[in-house]
């Protein structure tokens, strides 16, 4: 008469996690892809000065980005290079950058833009003067010296 | 022969491991959070023989040259102590012709007048100063107009500016605190880029 198991013991049946690594390494690739490194790669070096009194740049989106430092090839010289979307560029050719990122904004947000320079501490006022004056010139006011955080200098 | 089934690995432990992997990346990424000193440039000169009159006592002249050197008000002087300076040469001293003169301002947000300086800190730099220099300067600026601030937010709202929650009051304290730095038009003095 054993046609009916009962004597089987009735231990609950193992989860099955064999699908919990999947889920953990979607995780990973969605953060390993979204995270951007660097929005543009760097042609100048520049290491940025130190100050105490910074604030937060806030809204990402709104702002465009100058660099300015020594260019990282070094058949180019050690004088200071400007450097727009990924490109060396002259102080003459800030006003197109200029007119071509409110192009990429909506209407509502361009005069909000905010002009990030991103400075090599090294690099003499001189450029950096040439900058302003053409950032006056299209009326793009709003910049940010761009600077590390320190507690004290 | 009878083949025997494989035997299952157990992959229990790649959980923990992917973990690790995601820990380490949560951990290292920086989501790289732009920080700096915030200015609005002057905008455009129209008319340049436009002169602004601005009296003697009312402005702080503060020169670098290309040596990094400074001058404030014509004497030799140190960043260290330029917030200092700068934090007595804007505070109020409503009777000292060595001083800013004091001007009544009608401030609607505390439905009073205040006594507000009329002064201003001129920076001027060279064409070969560095960038580094002009930073710590402009950081010096800054902090005393942040000192300042403390001062009027601590005496009307009893906290430090920083502390201010309130866009309102905040944006009182802007106003009786602005920040009237201005930059004069370059100079190539030193020579050189």
């Amino acid at each position: 008469m054993s046609k009916f198991k009962t004597t089987k013991t009735k231990s609950s049946p193992g989860i099955n996690t064999s699908s919990l690594p999947d889920i953990i390494f979607m995780l990973l690739f969605f953060f390993m892809v979204t995270t951007s490194m660097r929005q543009n790669s760097p042609l100048v070096k520049y290491t940025l000065p130190t100050a105490t009194q910074v604030q937060k740049l806030e809204k990402k989106s709104l702002v465009s980005y100058i660099y300015v430092g020594q260019p990282v090839d070094k058949a180019l010289g050690t004088k200071s290079r400007i450097q727009l979307n990924d490109s060396y560029a002259t102080v003459k050719d800030i006003p197109e950058f200029i007119s071509r990122e409110r192009q990429a904004r909506n209407e509502a947000d361009r005069k909000l833009l905010t002009t990030s320079l991103k400075v090599d501490e090294h690099t003499k006022m001189g450029i950096v003067t040439d900058i302003k004056q053409e950032l006056r010139k299209v009326n793009a006011l709003k910049i940010n010296y761009s600077t590390r955080k320190v507690l004290k200098n | 022969m009878a083949k025997r089934p494989a035997p299952e690995i157990n992959a229990g432990s790649m959980a923990d491991i992917a973990f690790l992997l995601l820990i380490f990346f949560l951990v290292t990424t920086t989501m790289d959070v732009d920080t700096g000193i915030t200015r609005i440039l002057p905008p455009p000169v129209k008319n340049k023989n436009e002169n602004v009159d601005v009296k003697e006592r009312n402005v702080l002249k503060v020169l670098i040259n290309s040596h990094d050197l400074m001058l404030v008000n014509g004497k030799p002087a140190n960043v260290d102590n330029l917030t200092e300076k700068v934090v007595d040469f804007m505070s109020l001293h409503p009777n000292n012709k060595a001083y800013p003169e004091v001007q009544a301002k009608y401030i609607p947000e505390l439905g009073k007048k205040v006594l507000m300086s009329k002064g201003i800190v001129s920076l001027k730099n060279d064409r070969g100063t560095s960038y580094q220099m002009y930073i710590k300067v402009q950081d010096a600026i800054a902090k005393a107009f942040n000192i300042l601030k403390d001062q009027q937010s601590l005496k009307y709202y009893g906290v430090k500016y920083k502390e201010l929650v309130d866009p309102k009051k905040i944006k009182t304290i802007n106003k009786l605190v602005p920040i009237r730095v201005s930059e004069a038009e370059p100079e190539n003095v030193g020579g050189g880029d």
